[in-house]
């Protein structure tokens, strides 16, 4: 099964994500503040790798990756409601690329799937949403 | 089998073999992280010889024109000679010809290389004293055009290079440049496309030169040019970028200042209130933003929202990092 990655096509589509995406988070101050970061290029090439990451396409990160990789926004107060707004932005924005509803629900899905990871608690830990 | 030199070294590659995979197998500590194409730690620049297929994928146009690409992705065709971003930057001697007060606390060098010095009109540089002390300065005007190096310097005082420059400097003075570096300057190919310069102090100096290449390469789009300052007395080169203004059409020349009165060409308030007003959305421009390195990055994140795309927006990583101290 070709991943949603490469029906949305491919490393194209995923950058033009990332802007779409970026720009929804930094404009929501429910979560703008993790983002507030001086770097913006270096910020934008990490969300290109998580796009990329909840589509399916190439990448190497692990669940550890995603632990030590956002435990200092874990410290600064990351919980569900953010992991919530990231699925909420996330989806609308392969909504506006041309996703179907069934396909965001898949991206959210893997999303989902990582989120006791991101927020660093044992596997398992959070009861099921979405 | 394409083979990549690298630092003296000729690494043959296997087929389907990435550059990055090639060094590594090779033993050279190459820097890399994600192997994915994303984290952009692999970069290099392609010297001689074509970057591989699929390598500039993503990147800003800049930086594909100066040949970088991901070492991580693509396959190379052919023998390919590279540098790391880290090997980047040649020195030359130099020779001060001119130096000129034009403006309040703005001081104009021109010098001449000893050897060629190619860069970009707009790109960083690094001026080095004989005593090795180092400031990065970009260039105002534009190679091919001027066989002089024009850098506007903002004395600062106490300045260690700047108020050496201001007080001592003279014409014949030797001294050496390094580099070029940096993303801020004009790159042909999309003529219709919005450009807007902001600038502050002598941010304005890359802006300049950014805006006389777009008109040197036929630009057709508008190129709006943002010169900011507290008070009048803060600009300079006024009366030029108004002529340019004046036998462009597609040229708005418009100085902001904090405080003043407003008037034709000039506009009272923040830069940011002044863009919002007049420039609500910036979908599809090109932005280059240089200048006071607090100002520029509140900037990039509000043009970024008024919808110009991360990879349009360029503002030159020196204001950005701690190398910014180094910088007056
Ligand atoms: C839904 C689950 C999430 C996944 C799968 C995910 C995935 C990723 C990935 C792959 C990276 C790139 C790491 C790298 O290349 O270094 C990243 C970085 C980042 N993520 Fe997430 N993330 C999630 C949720 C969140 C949430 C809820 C926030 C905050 C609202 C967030 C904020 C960040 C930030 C700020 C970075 C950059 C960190 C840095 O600068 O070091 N992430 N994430």
């Amino acid at each position: 099964m070709t991943s949603l990655y490469e029906q949305l096509g491919g490393e194209p589509a995923v950058s033009a994500a990332v802007d779409i995406f970026y720009r929804k988070m930094l404009g929501d101050e429910r979560v703008a503040a993790f983002f507030d970061d001086v770097d913006m290029d270096s910020q934008a090439a990490k969300q290109k790798g998580f796009l990329t990451m909840v589509l399916g396409g190439p990448n190497h990160y692990t669940g550890q990756d995603m632990r030590t990789g956002h435990r200092h926004l874990v410290a600064r107060g990351l919980n569900d409601s953010h992991v919530d707004v990231v699925i909420e932005h996330l989806g609308a924005t392969l909504t506006e690329l041309g996703a179907t509803a069934e396909q965001v629900a898949a991206v959210a899905a893997l999303a989902n799937s990582v989120r006791d990871d991101v927020l660093d608690r044992p596997q398992g830990a959070s009861p099921a949403r979405c | 089998m394409a083979a990549i030199l690298y630092r003296g070294q000729r690494v043959e590659l296997a087929p389907g073999e990435s550059v990055l995979d090639g060094l590594l197998g090779a033993g050279i500590d190459a820097p890399h992280s994600c192997r994915s194409g994303h984290c952009r730690t692999c970069l290099a620049r392609a010297v001689d010889g074509p970057p591989p297929p699929g390598s500039q994928e993503g990147l800003k146009d800049a930086w594909r024109e100066l040949g970088l690409f991901l070492t991580c992705k693509g396959v190379p065709t052919a023998d390919l000679a590279i540098t790391t971003v880290d090997d980047l930057g040649l020195e030359v001697g130099a020779t001060v010809t001119e130096i000129a007060r034009i403006g309040r606390d703005v001081v104009r060098l021109r010098l001449i290389t000893d050897a060629p010095f190619e860069h970009r009109g707009g790109q960083f540089v690094s001026l080095v004293r004989a005593d090795g002390l180092a400031r990065s300065y970009s260039t105002a005007n534009l190679p091919g055009r001027d066989d002089f190096l024009e850098l506007h310097v903002r004395v600062i005082k106490d300045g260690a290079m700047s108020g050496w420059i201001a007080r001592e400097l003279a014409a014949g003075t030797r001294v050496a440049v390094r580099g070029p570096d940096g993303e801020c300057f004009y790159v042909p190919g999309n003529p219709q496309t919005p450009l807007l310069l902001v600038g502050t102090g002598t941010g304005l100096a890359p802006l300049f030169a950014i805006l006389q290449d777009a008109l040197r390469h036929g630009h057709r789009g508008p190129i709006v040019l943002l010169q900011g300052a507290v008070d009048a007395g803060g600009l300079y080169l006024v009366e030029e970028l108004e002529a340019l203004a004046r036998a462009n059409p597609l040229v708005e020349y418009v100085r902001c200042l904090l405080r003043g009165e407003p008037g034709v060409g000039l506009e009272v308030g923040p830069i940011h209130s002044i863009l919002k007003a007049r420039w609500p959305s910036l979908r599809g421009w090109k932005v280059f933003l240089c200048g006071d390195p607090d100002l520029v990055l509140d900037l990039r994140k509000r043009v970024f929202l008024a919808g110009a795309a991360l990879r349009d927006i360029h503002a030159d990583a020196f204001v950005m990092k701690p190398r910014a101290s180094s910088s007056v």
